[in-house]
């Protein structure tokens, strides 16, 4: 088992380095940060050679990237464009814990900025994931034990629904729902944008007050593609013969499905939520914009649109990263809790 | 899912009774009793209907008409749909939006399973260094999340591509630009799937008899092989196009995807949720056909996967 997760982990190395080369390479020849450095000015050619030089965009994309990636401060690097690399380098590089500083926010190192804003999209992403598990567990096992019934065909329905639906168009329409209709009709109604209300500040009720719509419209897609996925699972172990001996051997209804189907049913389910990381935090560039909430998705598409490439990298790594290591630890859990995996 | 090729088909005893079948009308007979297929397939003929006919009711100019006299007007008698916030009639544009957001998807699905295809077969079927690297770029691909991913590719080609005149109409470059940019992110699921397939057929017994009739590589892999892993590829491209579909509506909805004039449902909707409160008939349609077309695709797709597959009985 240890020689299987080392090895995982290994294999997870050189697909990070891979997907950091690939989107090093795309954002570099994406746009031009310093054209948009000066604000509303347009920058002057000197100033426009000597930030090149300072930013290192000067430099072969090679050695660019063995600067973001490991930094520059062992050599010495050519500051004056007289040709001479006099001055020591300051970079650390990734590996550091140095994604550079940001261009937007001058001399802020990348990395606080998304430090920042990180928190605010956890706070919404982890009760936004035990609501899709909870509920789709639930919705899931019912159909599958009421196969056929009217509920069950209602949620089937109602699944293919959601699941169709982008999630831009949830938020909109729950929005205009909960937000504009009920106020409209004199009933209690929810915020639509942002973290708090100003005038009552960052309370724990204003923000989970807040966080109501935003999670309801990333739990619909999930819940909808995996109640369906549990439903199957679900039947599926229902007709196996384990439980048909379970059930003659005299146990309750209520022991059978927990302690054998559920049990059985629940493994793949460790591989949904290894996939709803990426979807998820890929899913809050939309979710965030729309519903103004102040995290990594806004800062994504403020960021990128003002071509602030140490940020947006460090986004894309963190996100990836992320994604890299939920796979890593949905293997080894599936690996510990089903037998018949060999970790070899 | 790649094991249903190698099965078997276990019909029932009633289906050794009936005449047999050709696979078209067994694939039709399945998927006819598939009631919400069906109306799924009817739907999206009336999704098509709605942005080709309707067309002739329109010009494309129409739609692009800007008068700010007449911005944000609830819908009425000859606005049926509303206008936008610049005063474009909002019908003219759905009509027109539909025709390059369908023709958008099927343009990126196209891409999906020609680059899908090609490196799934090539990797499955030669296996060693190429499928390594293959494999290693495909996953390195699926680890990187779509949204953001297509953001950047779209924002960073955005302006490389003219306009383009095709068929007397202008098209914005964006929309080559987003398809393309769709279609080269998708793809790694499928070149999965075909490899997958491609793995268990190349050790079946055609395979080394064609081989040993002498048949090139390109033969074996193009004709015989991969008819035999057209069913998941046909399952598997139908529900592309929904995703095509929606993908393209993220990246317009973000407003670094198809630019106006070019209208699609997508961009109809970028910035509609300023006017959320106050004309919610600027996002309430784009964003219903958006719902109503992918629901359409999905249900086909959930359809074609029943009806084609191997294993279903014959009832």
């Amino acid at each position: 088992m240890t020689r299987y997760i080392i090895r995982r982990i290994l294999q997870a190395i050189p697909l990070l380095f891979i997907i950091s080369v690939m989107i090093f390479m795309l954002l570099r020849s994406s746009g031009d940060p310093i054209a948009v450095m000066g604000g509303r000015r347009t920058t002057r050619a000197e100033d426009r050679e000597r930030l090149t030089r300072l930013l290192g965009l000067d430099q072969p994309m090679h050695i660019q990237y063995i600067t973001w990636l490991i930094g520059n401060d062992w050599r010495l690097v050519d500051v004056d464009g007289d040709g001479i690399p006099e001055t020591p380098g300051v970079r650390k590089g990734a590996l550091r814990g140095d994604f550079g500083d940001s261009l937007m926010k001058r001399g802020v190192p990348a990395l606080d900025i998304i430090v920042e804003r990180l928190p605010n999209t956890i706070v919404l992403m982890i009760p936004a994931e035990i609501i899709i598990l909870a509920v789709s567990l639930a919705i899931g096992i019912y159909s599958a034990l009421k196969q056929y019934s009217l509920v069950d065909q209602l949620v089937t329905a109602g699944s293919f629904f959601g699941y169709s639906m982008p999630i831009f168009f949830i938020a909109l329409a729950s929005m205009y729902i909960f937000a504009v209709n009920f106020r409209k009709w004199g009933l209690p109604y929810l915020p639509t944008v942002g973290m708090f209300d100003p005038k009552v500040g960052k309370t724990a009720s204003q923000v989970a007050l807040h966080m109501v719509l935003p999670i309801f419209s990333m739990s619909v897609i999930s819940i909808s593609g995996y109640s369906r996925y549990i439903r199957s699972e679900m039947l599926e172990v229902i007709s196996q013969d384990y439980i048909r001996t379970a059930y003659a051997k005299g146990l309750s209804e209520r022991m059978v499905l927990v302690g054998h189907a559920l049990k059985n049913a629940a493994l793949p389910f460790v591989t949904l939520v290894g996939i709803d990381v990426p979807l998820l935090l890929g899913g809050a560039v939309v979710t965030e914009t729309i519903f103004a909430w102040p995290g990594m998705g806004r800062l994504f598409i403020d960021h990128l649109g003002r071509n602030d490439t140490p940020v947006v990298m460090g986004i894309l790594m963190m996100i990836s990263i992320a994604v890299v290591f939920s796979q890593l630890l949905v293997d080894i859990v599936y690996a510990w809790l089903d037998p018949r995996i060999r970790y070899t | 899912m790649e094991t249903t090729i190698t099965e078997t088909p276990q019909y029932g005893l009633e289906a050794l009774e009936a005449p047999p079948l050709s696979l078209r009308q067994l694939v039709w007979l399945r998927f006819r009793r598939h009631k919400m297929a069906l109306a799924g397939a009817v739907m999206l003929i009336l999704l098509i209907l709605y942005a080709t006919v309707g067309a002739l009711f329109f010009t494309e100019a129409y739609g692009n008409i800007t008068d700010t006299s007449i911005r944000l007007q609830a819908p009425s008698a000859e606005h049926p749909f509303g206008t936008d916030v610049v005063g474009r009639d909002l019908l003219a544009r759905t009509i027109y939006g539909g025709q390059i957001s369908l023709m958008i998807g099927l343009t990126a699905v196209l891409i999906v399973i020609i680059v899908g295809v090609l490196v799934g077969a090539i990797s499955g079927y030669y296996g060693g260094w190429i499928d390594g690297v293959l494999m290693r770029f495909a996953e390195a691909m699926f680890n990187i999340p779509t949204i953001p991913l297509l953001l950047v590719l779209s924002k960073m080609l955005s302006d490389k591509v003219p306009t383009i005149e095709l068929l007397g109409r202008e098209f914005s470059g964006s929309v080559v630009v987003i398809t393309a940019v769709i279609g080269l992110t998708s793809w790694m699921g499928l070149a999965r799937l075909v490899r997958a397939n491609f793995l268990s057929l190349k050790e079946q017994e055609f395979v080394t008899a064609a081989r040993s009739i002498g048949a090139s590589n390109f033969s074996i892999i193009f004709a015989h092989i991969l008819p035999n892993t057209v069913a998941p590829i046909i399952v598997s491209a139908t529900l592309g196009v929904a995703n095509a579909i929606i993908s393209e509506a993220y990246v317009s909805f973000l407003g670094v995807g198809v630019m106006p004039p070019t209208a699609t449902w997508g961009n109809m909707l970028n910035g509609a949720y300023k006017y959320l409160e106050t004309a919610p008939w600027t996002w309430i349609f784009p964003g219903s056909l958006i719902v109503l077309t992918v629901l359409s695709i999905n249900f086909v797709g959930d359809g074609l996967r029943d009806a084609l597959d191997p294993r279903a009985l014959v009832e």
